[in-house]
């Protein structure tokens, strides 16, 4: 998916945001009639009622088009979190529309969230179990998964055997086992150390290119944003709302210490900076 | 080949994350947990076992109270009657019947109470209730319903059990993770089979708990039971008890309470070896915990 809006500067963008040739920023793409696997229109999320109501989110407008990778960043209280949950049917909007143009949609959070009395092998038949699977087909399905992310070797494992890193893993061939088109991602590798999460974000990179996956991928990493996604959306907080959208040009050094993902890094930070100051006052 | 060096990267990762604790073997480690499990019991009985003798050697009570001496010839004795067989059968065979039937009915009542929320307010408190009543206090009811018979005692001991075991499966589905739900929701799994494949699991290890203190309470009751409804033709440990009761034999007496202990002890170690391998799978035992 080629994103081919036009420059944009948007009245609030950092200074010395056009310094960064590499950065397109794009406004109102939802507006845009092109065909998407996930468009929210105008969502709204309120918690509570009353006087103690919370708008967690307000008037969330984003498409996402097919096979595309796009990070959702924000400080918190951004509804980060609540966006993947309505997105994945758990919890309804208060008003809006969320599309996902009848495709499958399966969700991945920071914990691996592994039922611990299963196997690894188990943990991932389940969800072809739950998708109705013919039992003769899940046994060789669940290997071909493992060996995907590299686990073939650690089916008979349970989870508390495994390490942080391989546990995600096992959640990702879960995940991919539900045979989604859109994979809905929450902080996966927020609780890996830096070099396991670098090697993960290879591993991500190839197994959607090789499923073209539409993901949707929340996380408050700027430089994993920048280094994951075909373009950035970033989230202002209390409520969240959509302040800015940034497009990363594909092909390039794409590498999390690469001098592109740094500067869109840097771009990003001055953009929620600016952001959390208006919550100091 | 880029790929390639990333794939042996992480493998190579894995390995070494792996790598860590050598893995016991499984003949060792059963033998070491056994040791671990079985020479803390052996001394609690040399202790108890020196603290009799030095009360019977202070001549304390002496023209009734007996050492170990005169006690455990007794009990040796009493085992070569087949009549020390049949009361250990019945009660055994009574024990079997009681629980299997308090688990059927607490699992059941757990399952539904805990499914049903307008249940769980009214059903949920009266539940803790029954498992305050001392079960003593339903015999005269119990008689009164059913006379002196096997049903009367199996009667009080599925109102003792009962109420812990759906206790047990109720905390257990209390405390399924939010997040092994929402992560059930996301797969798909929903109505009967979120609960077979994510809720009943995920309380097996409150389910266990409950099953083991709801056996504690029908093995009370059952005591209890066979003490005040002694049944004629049907030699039982109660019987058995309350007639050495009667004849003011005292190592008989003691001899049958050394039983209904190895009979207890023996039962509660099933229930917690079935414990740990819950535990064990799921990673909740420390590596190297007794």
């Amino acid at each position: 998916m080629s994103m081919s809006s036009g420059r944009l500067t948007p009245p609030e963008s950092p200074p010395g945001a056009s310094a960064f040739p590499n950065l397109t920023i794009v406004a109102d793409r939802a507006a845009a009639g092109a065909p998407a696997a996930v468009r929210l229109t105008e969502v709204c999320k309120v918690y509570g009622q009353g006087r103690a109501a919370l708008l967690a989110l307000d008037k969330v407008s984003l498409s996402v088009a097919p096979g595309e990778f796009v990070c959702l960043i924000g400080a918190s209280g951004c509804g980060k979190s609540t966006l993947l949950s309505l997105v994945a049917g758990l919890d309804s909007p208060t008003s809006g529309q969320i599309e996902t143009a009848g495709l499958k949609v399966s969700l991945m959070f920071q914990e691996p969230a592994l039922f611990p009395w299963l196997t690894a092998a188990r943990n991932v038949e389940l969800a072809l179990r739950a998708r109705g699977v013919p039992k003769a087909q899940r046994r060789a399905q669940t290997q071909e998964l493992l060996e995907t992310v590299h686990l073939g070797g650690f089916g008979d494992k349970r989870p508390h055997e495994l390490s942080g890193g391989m546990r995600q893993r096992v959640a990702m061939a879960r995940a991919l086992a539900q045979d989604a088109d859109v994979l809905l991602m929450d902080e996966p590798f927020g609780a890996l150390d830096a070099m396991t999460r670098d090697l993960l974000h290879e591993e991500l990179e190839r197994i959607c290119a090789e499923r073209t996956l539409t993901v949707l991928f929340v996380t408050h990493n700027v430089r994993e944003a920048a280094r994951l996604g075909d373009r950035v959306v970033v989230l202002s907080s209390r409520p969240g709302r959509v302040i800015e959208e940034y497009d990363v040009p594909r092909g390039g050094d794409r590498a999390e210490d690469s001098r592109d993902v740094a500067e869109l890094a840097s771009t990003m930070t001055a953009r929620l900076r600016q952001e959390m100051r208006r919550h100091g006052d | 080949m880029a790929i390639k060096t990333q794939s042996s990267a992480i493998e190579g990762l894995d390995n070494l994350e792996l790598g860590g604790v050598p893995q016991e073997p499984r003949a060792r480690r059963i033998a070491r947990t056994a040791w671990a499990a079985a020479w803390p019991k052996l001394l609690a009985v040399a202790i108890v076992i020196v603290l009799w003798q030095l009360v019977v050697a202070t001549g304390w009570k002496s023209y009734v109270l007996k050492g170990p001496t005169v006690v455990f010839p007794t009990l040796w004795g009493l085992m070569h009657h087949r009549l020390l067989w049949q009361a250990v059968g019945i009660t055994l065979r009574r024990a079997a019947i009681g629980y299997a039937l308090a688990l059927v009915i607490g699992s059941v009542v757990g399952a539904v109470v805990a499914r049903v929320p307008p249940l769980r307010a009214g059903v949920g408190s009266i539940i803790t209730g029954l498992q305050v009543m001392p079960s003593i206090v339903w015999f005269p009811f119990a008689i009164i319903l059913f006379g002196l018979t096997t049903p009367a005692i199996l009667f009080v001991m599925v109102l003792g059990a009962a109420p812990s075991i759906a206790n047990g499966l109720i905390t257990g589905v209390d405390y399924t993770p939010p997040l092994l739900l929402k992560a059930g929701k996301t797969m798909g799994l929903r109505g009967f089979n979120l609960y077979r494949y994510l809720i009943l699991p995920a309380s097996l290890p409150a389910y266990v708990a409950g099953m083991k203190q709801g056996w504690a309470f029908a093995f009370r009751g059952l005591m209890a039971g066979e003490l005040l409804v002694l049944i004629i033709g049907q030699p039982s440990i109660g019987v058995l008890e309350n007639n050495y009761q009667d004849l003011d034999f005292f190592a008989g007496a003691t001899s049958i309470l050394i039983i209904i202990l190895i009979i207890g002890i023996a039962v509660d170690t099933l229930f917690t070896s079935a414990d740990r391998a819950v535990r064990r799978r799921r990673g909740l035992l420390e590596p190297g915990a007794a």
